[in-house]
């Protein structure tokens, strides 16, 4: 990773999230790294699309022309209707879609000034400073804690105690700690839906990424934990960068600093999210938010 | 899981909906497929299992116009095998019942199935003090006992209190000595023997090298005297074990009147037929069952136990599926998550599914002409030049066997894993990849622990098509009789390049091969039940490493 791209935080968070795996002795749990970091002011453009077109298959455009600026721990929302392209853009930005047969992309998406795209980087470093949430809940068939852990686990991470840390921060903070403390090694799969996508985000948040993408997270999920999880999207922008799609709009309005909204793949208008849901620029927004379209 | 079965259980109920024909004719068709083989099955566990149990010995008096006697005798005794009808009817076009015979004593009859029409017989009687006797050589006899002859000529007649124990014992040290015996000359000969080889061969080497050999020579020599020594003092263990054998006399009389007697030391077991409970003819039946299992098998196959062959066959399926199983998964893993799905993909599954239907015979040639010849030879004269001519992996073996079976076993792996890795979502890699997880560790931590229950489906349907198979294995190492085991206590304890004894191939000589195939036909029964048994074992063992897998996953998915 080209670390001189990175931001002050970020690269203070490499060297002691390295520095951990390295060593392995170092019982200062991450929670205290987090909140040790100085809470510098986000940069504007820390996502930045430019001019970025999306095709799945040769030909059918499903993203057209985006441009658009995530600024840095802040929450983003985006929204639109069915079918307009949120998850499509959404996955772009870890560079998921690579892994669909016969996409093609133009323009660019830059992290931190990073072309994502680019040859020299490696998209398997790109993912571990990107977290997911996917629209579809989808735990892997394997116990809660190992579900948690994975990502600490693929990146070698062995310190038991680190473990346990994480998976207990990572559950309390996704609202799943109570129900799941006394059966942290039974099968994943013998939770609730709504448990299940809770512990997906869980397993997004346990190695601290600096960007977290959630698709929908609580379309599956009660009041109760909406809003346990909505606490938790509002505390995590104290450090990190979020971007959520969403169908609900009060959901946005409550956790959202900045709205982008889409049609047709196109992005028809991005502003702070008091600005676009009072007083939007363009009719189709209006429409849309006020429900007259959708 | 039971949501699904549920739904499956509805639609049935909607099909079974009365006036549809079609569901009559289909059933009808599973129905006599599962018939055919409930009776195949219950022929060979009925057949197989009655060869254990003791039957009533009956002795029959001739009519006095009979012509069915031996010389001059008009009596005869044995087990009741079959009554039947002659195959040919008599001139007036009439039926003419007869009785099979198991009469035993081959060494004095010469035959040991006798068939004589029903209306020779004049009498049947089941004499209560007939015994029954396993030998070591000409099967059974059955016979009257006279008496034991001991050592220093203590003599107890039949009938007298006591007889029945004393040939007990003296029966059970003959068999201890046996096993002593065989011991010492299997055994410990035997190590000495392979020392003796072994420095024969090093002086060979030495030979070859050309230097040092002088005194390579003189170390050999000295170290075969002591060898030599000590092969003296255990043959004449041996030897003497032997003659303490021929010690112990029984005298009997045959049910023609013949008195005769045999040396103790060539009996195995005995019974009174018509004397046993049924408790005793339980407690019989697994004996002898036992005994089939543990036991070498004696008389051409046709007596004693298939203990080398059972061993055998449970090795070599056992090294095939070590063979097989990362073969056809790492294959399969290349097909399914790294190739690029395309044209040459789909070729190179067509192809894959198609060796499955090669004759196995063929994958028998090949591994006689590729593994044996090819790289049998080399293996021979890169690393075993001094024992050439005589080949050591130039031959078949264990090991060609196995490699034989995995190559033909491997598409049925490759096939079903790929299915089970298929059967792993898109969510779940991509869960995976966005955590930064590489694709290889993708595959490690997700994808191959959601496939293994469908990896080990594989797994069992290779090992039920490779234990059960014989033709390419008579080309490649398997034979009617093999001295030694392929495991045993002599390093390196596995002798991969030994030649091993397998069920299937047993049942095919017991029944095919042997020059006796009526006294073979109960062997054949009741080896075919044991290798259909031992697949059903190995199997059920797979299925439960495979049910445990799924409860712990639960991703009812297979
Ligand atoms: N794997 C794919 N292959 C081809 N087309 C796809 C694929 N995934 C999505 N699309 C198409 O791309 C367009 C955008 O889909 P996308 O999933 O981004 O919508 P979305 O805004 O997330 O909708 P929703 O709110 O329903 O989740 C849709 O027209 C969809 O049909
Ligand atoms: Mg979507």
């Amino acid at each position: 990773m080209n670390s001189a791209s990175l931001s002050p935080i970020a690269m203070h968070k490499e060297n002691i999230q390295s520095s951990v795996q390295k060593t392995g002795q170092t019982d200062r749990p991450v929670e205290v790294v987090a909140a040790e970091e100085p809470s510098l002011a986000g940069r504007p453009d820390y996502i930045k699309v430019s001019d970025f077109s999306f095709n799945y298959v040769p030909a059918v455009r499903v993203l057209h022309n985006i441009t658009m600026e995530i600024p840095e721990k802040q929450v983003t929302a985006f929204i639109g209707p069915s079918g307009c392209g949120k998850t499509t853009l959404l996955r772009n930005f870890n560079r998921m879609n690579d892994l669909i047969d016969g996409v093609s992309h133009e323009g660019h998406i830059y992290v931190n000034d990073q072309d994502i795209h680019d040859r020299n980087l490696e998209v398997i470093s790109l993912r571990k400073r990107i977290g997911m949430v996917f629209q579809k809940s989808n735990p892997f068939p394997k116990t809660i804690y190992e579900n948690v852990v994975y990502s600490l686990r693929v990146a070698g991470q062995k310190n038991k105690q680190l473990l346990n840390e994480v998976v207990e921060r990572s559950l309390k903070s996704a609202a799943l700690w109570e129900e799941t403390k006394d059966r942290l090694h039974d099968s994943a799969l013998g939770l609730s839906g709504g448990q299940m996508q809770r512990l997906c985000i869980a397993r997004a948040i346990a190695n601290r990424p600096e960007i977290l993408l959630m698709d929908e997270p609580c379309s599956a999920l009660d009041p109760i934990a909406t809003a346990k999880i909505e606490e938790l999207i509002t505390e995590l922008k104290q450090s990190f960068t979020v971007v959520i799609v969403t169908h609900n709009m009060q959901q946005a309005t409550r956790v959202s600093d900045r709205a982008a909204y889409f049609f047709m793949g196109k992005l028809i208008e991005m502003d702070d999210t008091t600005q676009l849901f009072s007083n939007p620029s363009q009719k189709e927004t209006e429409d849309y938010i006020s429900g007259r379209f959708g | 899981m039971s949501e699904f079965s549920q739904k499956i259980g509805a639609s049935k109920a909607e099909r079974a909906a009365p006036g549809e024909p079609m569901v009559w004719f289909s059933g009808m068709w599973l129905a006599i497929g599962i018939l055919m083989i409930v009776f195949l099955l219950s022929v060979i566990l009925v057949n197989g299992l009655s060869v254990f149990w003791p039957k009533d010995v009956v002795q029959v008096e001739l009519t006095e116009t009979s012509k069915a006697g031996w010389k001059q005798s008009k009596y005869f005794a044995g087990e009741l095998r079959k009554t039947q009808q002659r195959r040919v009817a008599n001139e007036a076009g009439e039926a003419i019942p007869e009785i099979q015979l198991f009469v035993g004593n081959r060494d004095v009859y010469g035959f040991g199935f006798k068939f004589i029409d029903d209306s020779d017989i004049s009498r049947r009687t089941f004499p209560q003090d007939i015994l029954m006797v396993e030998r070591m050589e000409y099967g059974d006899m059955i016979a009257y006992p006279v008496k034991l002859q001991l050592v220093g000529g203590k003599e107890i007649l039949a009938g007298e209190q006591g007889f029945d124990e004393e040939l007990q014992s003296a029966v059970e040290r003959a068999n201890l000595r046996r096993d002593k015996i065989s011991f010492i000359e299997r055994g410990e000969i035997g190590g000495v023997n392979r020392e003796m080889e072994r420095l024969k061969m090093k002086l060979k080497k030495a030979e070859l090298n050309t230097e040092g050999v002088e005194k390579v020579k003189l170390e050999a020599e000295q170290k075969q005297q002591v060898l030599q020594q000590e092969y003296e003092k255990l043959a004449a263990q041996a030897a003497a074990l032997r003659k303490q054998q021929n010690e112990d006399i029984f005298f009997y009389r045959l049910v023609t009147g013949e008195q005769r007697s045999q040396v103790v030391g060539d009996l195995v077991s005995f019974y009174y037929p018509n004397q046993l409970t049924l408790a005793g003819k339980i407690s019989h039946f697994f004996s002898r069952g036992w005994g089939f299992l543990v036991d070498e098998p004696r008389e051409a196959n046709t007596e004693g136990g298939v203990f080398p062959a059972l061993f055998g066959t449970f090795v070599m399926t056992l090294i095939m599926c070590i063979l097989v199983v990362p073969f056809g998964v790492v294959a399969a893993i290349y097909l399914q998550e790294y190739a690029k799905q395309g044209l040459v993909v789909r070729i190179v599954r067509i192809a894959v599914n198609n060796l499955a239907g090669v004759p196995s015979i063929v994958y028998g040639v090949f591994g006689l002409g590729f593994f044996v010849y090819i790289l049998g030879g080399s293996i021979d004269s890169l690393f075993y030049p001094e024992r050439l001519p005589t080949p050591t992996f130039g031959t078949g073996g264990l090991l060609w066997a196995s490699l034989t079976m995995a190559l033909m076993t491997v598409p049925v792996v490759i096939v079903s894993t790929e299915e089970a890795l298929a059967s792993v979502t898109r969510g779940m890699r991509e869960a995976s990849l966005a955590a930064g997880a590489s694709k290889w560790q993708t595959i490690q931590h997700i994808v191959i622990p959601g496939g293994l229950p469908g990896i080990i489906t594989g797994m069992i349907l290779a090992m039920a098509r490779g234990a059960g198979e014989v033709a390419p294995l008579m080309l490649v190492g398997v034979v009617k009789l093999a001295p030694t085991l392929p495991l045993d206590t002599v390093a390196p304890f596995v002798h991969l390049e030994r030649k091993f004894m397998h069920l299937g191939f047993h049942i095919y000589d017991l029944g095919f091969q042997s020059p006796d195939s009526e006294a073979a036909k109960p062997m054949v029964f009741a080896t075919t039940l044991l290798l259909i048994v031992l697949v059903v074992v190995l199997n059920a063992a797979a299925i439960m490493i495979r049910e445990k897998l799924r409860k712990k996953y639960s991703s009812g998915a297979f």
